[in-house]
């Protein structure tokens, strides 16, 4: 009865009954597995009418690039997004938890969600966990009370700049804010410089890679532009392609056709009324 | 049938056994597997190796890594093989109960969702599994998708990898694959890229397990492959 109930779709949140037999597994010598992370470049600036966020698209697994085109700019809010660095898993199970209880909190308010709202319920999630939810986020919007930026770190801290950048490739887009960021630019100047930041993470820190993903938020209206720089596209691509001559070798083959084929009786004995 | 009550009485027999360590080795080369899906025009098709080892010692040469969920939805299951039989089960109980309460078959989106929670429930504590999903959705469009063992979702529109042998397949897939490839074609290309980079990964092999699936059928394939 009790492995029934187990199996059964649970209320939420995490459960913890194989701890201790991977426990036991660690202490006979296994290593614990390889987490899928996003290695990462996240930028975020606050622009004249709003919020500018721009990240890579590379996910690694270890030494190796298990995605060469992820999304790491996450959906909260019609007018919040967030970019997340870390775990894989973590940063895309804490911004669609958020995301669904921002979306309660509209219907129960009535009113747009704030970014500080979405703030302080990262925050809080993250600062429950230790730490242990390895997510590193920005999160950028415009809600009522004007443009807003702020950086999450894993432990639950965060900071509110007017530039900030995450992840391991972060301090060469800082470099690049750093030297180039000023307040009052205009949309076209900061995705420029967005774009350039992200770039020189790409180009400088092997955990980023691929292209570059921009997101502007200005009041009322956003533009997720999805590849908006591709500068490491495929080059020397065979025409030709693989052809094999010798085919592969077959033991045994089944084919079960999914659609029934209908037997069609042309010109049958009408039916009795 | 009988094959693989022997494997599962030897892996009980490891672990009260005095020499029970797993080595320096890490547990998802405890037993082996490689497994890979690609999209074609209108079809996909997702492969697997036979293997069933408790590292370097081989038990079953006819292990199943590739279930079906419903007639156009499979799911692949590699790691540790312990996991991957309570995460099918898992699944399919889950599955049969959103058959009952909506009286449909699931998409492979809303599949990948539900498996990509139930791994993350256990997310301190996960199982040692690398799940591979392909499916047919709404108008015949062919869907794949993989996860790591906490369930973080890749979405690619070629092909995804999973297994002892994914390095060899990454670079294999990455030179053979071409888009809108029709089924024969793609059974070949798939099957040449298993059965290559397999040879080279000393876990996984003993033949290949192609499943092909167009709107109209689905085509089971054994492969000759080298049995070392």
């Amino acid at each position: 009865m009790t492995r029934f109930e187990e199996s059964a779709p649970v209320k939420g949140g995490f459960s913890f009954d194989l701890c201790k037999r991977n426990e036991m597994l660690v202490q006979k010598g296994l290593k614990p597995s390889s987490y899928l992370k996003t290695g990462t470049t996240i930028v975020g600036l606050v622009f004249r009418d709003g919020v500018i966020l721009g990240a890579d698209t590379r996910a690694t697994e270890g030494p190796i690039v298990a995605d060469k085109n992820c999304e790491k700019i996450h959906y909260m809010a019609p007018n919040i997004y967030c970019c997340g660095a870390g775990t894989a898993a973590d940063t895309e199970a804490v911004t669609d938890m958020v995301s669904s209880q921002l979306k309660l909190h509209r219907f129960h308010t009535g009113r747009d969600s704030r970014v500080v709202t979405a703030l302080t319920l990262l925050k809080s999630h993250l600062f429950s966990y230790q730490g242990h939810v390895s997510a590193a986020l920005v999160l950028g919007g415009v809600d009522v009370t004007g443009p807003h930026l702020h950086t999450i770190y894993p432990h639950g801290s965060t900071d509110t700049l007017p530039f900030a950048t995450m992840g391991s490739g972060s301090l060469a887009a800082m470099a690049i804010f750093e030297s180039k960021y000023r307040e009052g630019l205009t949309r076209d100047e900061g995705v420029k410089l967005v774009a350039e930041a992200i770039s020189s993470g790409i180009f400088n820190d092997l955990g980023s890679g691929s292209n570059v993903d921009v997101c502007v938020i200005t009041k009322g209206n956003r533009e997720y532009l999805r590849n908006y720089m591709l500068p490491n596209l495929r080059t020397y691509v065979s025409e030709k392609g693989y052809s094999f001559s010798k085919k592969t070798e077959v033991l045994m083959t089944k084919i079960t056709p999914l659609r029934e084929l209908v037997e069609v009786n042309e010109g049958g004995d009408a039916m009795e009324e | 049938m009988r094959r693989k009550a022997l494997a599962f009485d030897h892996f009980l027999h490891l672990n009260v056994g005095k020499c029970s360590n797993f080595g320096s080795g890490v547990i998802f080369e405890y037993n082996g597997s490689a497994l890979v899906a690609m999209v074609g025009k209108n079809c996909f098709a997702i492969a697997s190796d036979r293997r069933l080892g408790v590292q370097l010692q081989t038990i079953a040469t006819d292990f199943q890594k590739i279930y079906r969920i419903h007639h156009t939805l499979f799911i692949g299951l590699a790691g540790l093989a312990t996991d991957t039989q309570t995460l099918y089960q898992r699944l399919v109980f889950r599955h049969k109960l959103y058959h009952l309460r909506e009286e449909r078959d699931m998409k492979p989106e809303t599949f990948a969702s539900l498996v990509s929670a139930v791994l993350y429930e256990k997310r301190f504590g996960p199982y040692f599994c690398q799940p591979v999903i392909a499916g047919l959705g709404d108008d015949d469009k062919p869907f794949i998708c993989t996860m790591d063992s906490i369930g973080a979702k890749e979405l690619a529109k070629d092909f995804v990898v999973a297994g002892t042998a994914s390095e060899s397949l990454y670079g294999a897939c990455e030179s053979m694959f071409k888009p809108d490839m029709e089924a024969e074609e793609l059974f070949e290309t798939i099957s040449q890229a298993l059965i290559s980079s397999v040879d080279r990964d000393c876990l996984s092999g003993w033949g290949g397990h192609v499943y092909l699936v167009t709107p109209t059928e689905v085509t089971e394939r054994i492969l000759k492959g080298r049995m070392d």
